[in-house]
């Protein structure tokens, strides 16, 4: 067993090697600096309080998404759409607050609807291609898909339509909401500590109920094996729905923080390919929800890290996307690799 | 009398013109679904050996940003689609290495591949982004060129237009008319059987995925070396186009032609979005270009939803007329995937 660990561990600590080796290959071809552009990443993402707090802002959104995948990859499913979910979530979250925005509700009540509607954006849009999967036959990753580009699609038409600003629509989004509609922050910065907890709680949540309860358990049975699990009296159809619902919650969740917290108002690309990055971090933390937390931060880091390449460097801010997918890529081989011989030995 | 008569000149010149601006335009179509047609045409083959190449949308940009880079430093359009064919069967080797010989999931690595490479392919392509650079010349073929509406309709293209009308029917002609094809076929859908008729199973498997790679990767310069010359970064319009290949890949139920004719549909969905637009001032050009999507996933709803217990149940509930005509329009729209897609293969 503690053998076992020890390899575990070696193979990922090769895994890294070799993707911090892959990334700085790409630098040199790009005749970029590789040393300069670590140390710029480091230095731009926990070189001070405001880029640590910058790093901890989109945590948040991004560890929304990695909770609420674990429970669709917990139940077999690959979630791809929940890009299209943040933006729903997003969506449903501006539209509450523009609806209420005029009335006397008190501002806290107001906020509270906005947050609830961002959820039940995300598991509705979420249902959907549940609902395509387990009723029409559509593998949920092409319905997934698809869904993203008509969400993005509905989301660009309330921009320049409906929703558009005063005078000139633009892809700067809509009008930002009164002060008095922001979620409260850190006096001087744009860290909001109730966004921050809201995903803490999250994804304790999401530990506890895959790890201790009996839902999660049968969750855990559907996505071994559907149809084992049918037969010993699991309802599977209900629990993938339900699955899709919960992902898609805490999806809806991620894009009502983008809205309330970080932009304060509806912009394009207000998922910001968070949802994708989940799926990422989900995979490298091999599904288990205790390593979510501290990996989806450092993903997040990188994100920010990278920001400052283009000013400083001359180099394209994907830099952290490449490090970011060779890493998983990496640990995904070493992981086989560590199998084969695994079976070999 | 006189201003009549020319009234119907200039009307009838009017239509001429309608009607030639009209076949440039579905010409173009045809010249657009090109790249498309030799995605799918890859992931077909890929699949048909039981592997998903779920990378393509990268795939595609990466070959894209590479076959340009290549081209316009070595002034050689050969060389361009070539590296572009390399990328793209590189990228498929990962991907059948990781499935076949490491046993990982293809779906997630495929995916992250499909990040990875539309990341490097921004990075890498920083230094060539809006450089003027090479393009593929249109190839009038002598004498069909001259026929009349099929002339200009089909043989003023450039060659890897016609190069992508010969790749449907050699496709289709090798999975449907030749042995190979035939064992291509069994690999995927029954691997332990071929494997007993003498097929070795995953070097074809590699062979296959590394083939259709390369289809998938030439996608890319035809698209930066002719159908959208240039590389330009995020804002090359080419980000998603691998996406709907792997859809009409599926709504073209693994076969070469049907797959054309899914090609075909979104290329001409792509083009009425925009030629509809300033007929449609309302509706901001992004939502029109995402207008093939929700079709596409209508299209999987039809190709699936025969197979679901409920609608097996609905037509049993149906009048025997009514039953007939819908199970056979469900039946002529169903399409099964390969049995064996997405799993590995042990000959032990």
């Amino acid at each position: 067993m503690r053998n076992s660990r020890w390899t575990n561990l070696i193979f990922q600590l090769i895994a890294v090697i070799l993707a911090l080796g892959f990334t700085t290959l790409v630098m040199l071809i790009a005749k970029a600096p590789p040393l300069d552009a670590f140390k710029n990443i480091i230095i731009g993402s926990i070189g001070s309080w405001t880029k640590i707090s910058d790093v901890l802002i989109s945590w948040t959104p991004l560890l929304l998404a990695t909770t609420g995948l674990l429970i669709t990859f917990t139940a077999g499913l690959w979630n791809i759409g929940i890009e299209g979910q943040m933006m729903i979530g997003a969506v449903f979250s501006t539209w509450v607050l523009r609806l209420l925005q005029e009335s006397t509700l008190p501002p806290a009540l107001i906020l509270g609807l906005a947050i609830l509607g961002g959820m039940l954006g995300g598991a509705l849009w979420a249902l959907l291609t549940g609902v395509l999967k387990t009723f029409g036959g559509v593998n949920e990753i092409f319905g997934g898909l698809g869904l993203n580009f008509v969400a993005t699609s509905i989301n660009l038409w309330l921009i320049f339509g409906p929703w558009k600003r005063p005078g000139v629509a633009s892809m700067s989004g809509t009008i930002p909401f009164p002060e008095t509609l922001w979620l409260p922050t850190l006096p001087g910065s744009r860290l909001s500590l109730w966004a921050l907890g809201l995903a803490l709680i999250s994804i304790v949540l999401v530990y506890f109920l895959l790890r201790g309860t009996y839902f999660g358990l049968r969750l855990k049975a559907v996505g071994k094996n559907a149809k084992a699990a049918y037969l010993l009296g699991v309802p599977t159809w209900q629990y993938s729905l339900a699955a899709f619902a919960l992902c898609g919650i805490f999806a809806g969740l991620a894009g009502a923080m983008q809205v309330l917290v970080v932009y304060h108002r509806l912009i394009p690309s207000i998922s910001s390919g968070y949802g994708y990055l989940g799926l990422m971090v989900a995979m490298l933390v091999n599904y288990q929800a205790l390593w979510a937390a501290p990996v989806a931060f450092f993903f997040a880091a990188l994100n920010i890290g990278s920001i400052q390449l283009p000013v400083v460097l001359k180099l394209d801010s994907t830099l952290s996307g490449v490090l970011q997918g060779t890493l998983v890529l990496f640990v995904l081989l070493m992981q086989g690799a560590r199998q084969k011989l695994g079976i070999r030995n | 009398m006189t201003d009549n008569c020319q009234l119907t000149t200039a009307n009838r010149q009017l239509t001429t013109m309608t009607s030639e601006t009209l076949l440039i335009g579905l010409a173009g179509v045809l010249a657009a679904a090109a790249p498309v047609i030799f995605a799918v045409m890859g992931e077909t083959f890929s699949e048909r050996a039981g592997v998903i190449n779920l990378s393509m949308n990268g795939s595609i940009l990466l070959s894209a940003m590479g076959g340009f880079a290549v081209a316009l430093n070595t002034g050689s359009l050969l060389l361009g689609f070539l590296a572009g064919a390399g990328i793209g069967a590189l990228v498929a080797l990962v991907v059948a290495f990781s499935s076949i010989t490491l046993k990982q999931s293809q779906v997630a690595v495929g995916f992250v591949l499909a990040l990875l490479t539309r990341d490097l392919a921004y990075f890498l392509g920083n230094p060539v982004m809006g450089q003027p650079g090479p393009r593929l010349q249109s190839l009038p073929l002598p004498g069909l060129s001259q026929l009349p509406v099929l002339g200009p309709l089909l043989f003023k293209q450039d060659l890897m237009t016609y190069l992508s009308f010969l790749l449907i029917f050699l496709a289709w002609a090798f999975i449907f008319r030749t042995r190979p094809g035939l064992m291509l076929q069994g690999i995927g859908e029954r691997p332990a059987a071929a494997f007993v008729r003498g097929a070795n199973v995953n070097r074809l498997r590699y062979f296959y995925t590394i083939l259709g790679g390369a289809l998938i990767g030439l996608a890319g310069p035809i698209y930066s070396l002719s159908v959208k010359a240039g590389w330009k970064g995020t804002i090359s319009g080419l980000d998603g186009i691998g996406w709907i290949a792997l859809s009409i890949t599926i709504f073209g139920g693994w076969n070469p032609i049907r797959a054309a004719l899914g090609a075909y549909l979104f290329a001409l969905l792509q083009w009425l979005g925009l030629a509809l637009q300033p007929i449609l001032p309302g509706i901001p050009a992004q939502v029109l270009q995402v207008a093939p999507f929700p079709l596409m996933i209508l299209t999987l709803l039809l190709v699936n939803i025969g197979d679901s217990e409920w609608v097996e149940r609905a037509l049993a509930a149906m009048p025997e007329r009514q039953r007939r005509l819908a199970e056979k329009i469900l039946r002529a729209l169903r399409a099964k995937p390969p049995a064996a897609l997405g799993t590995t293969f042990d000959s032990e």
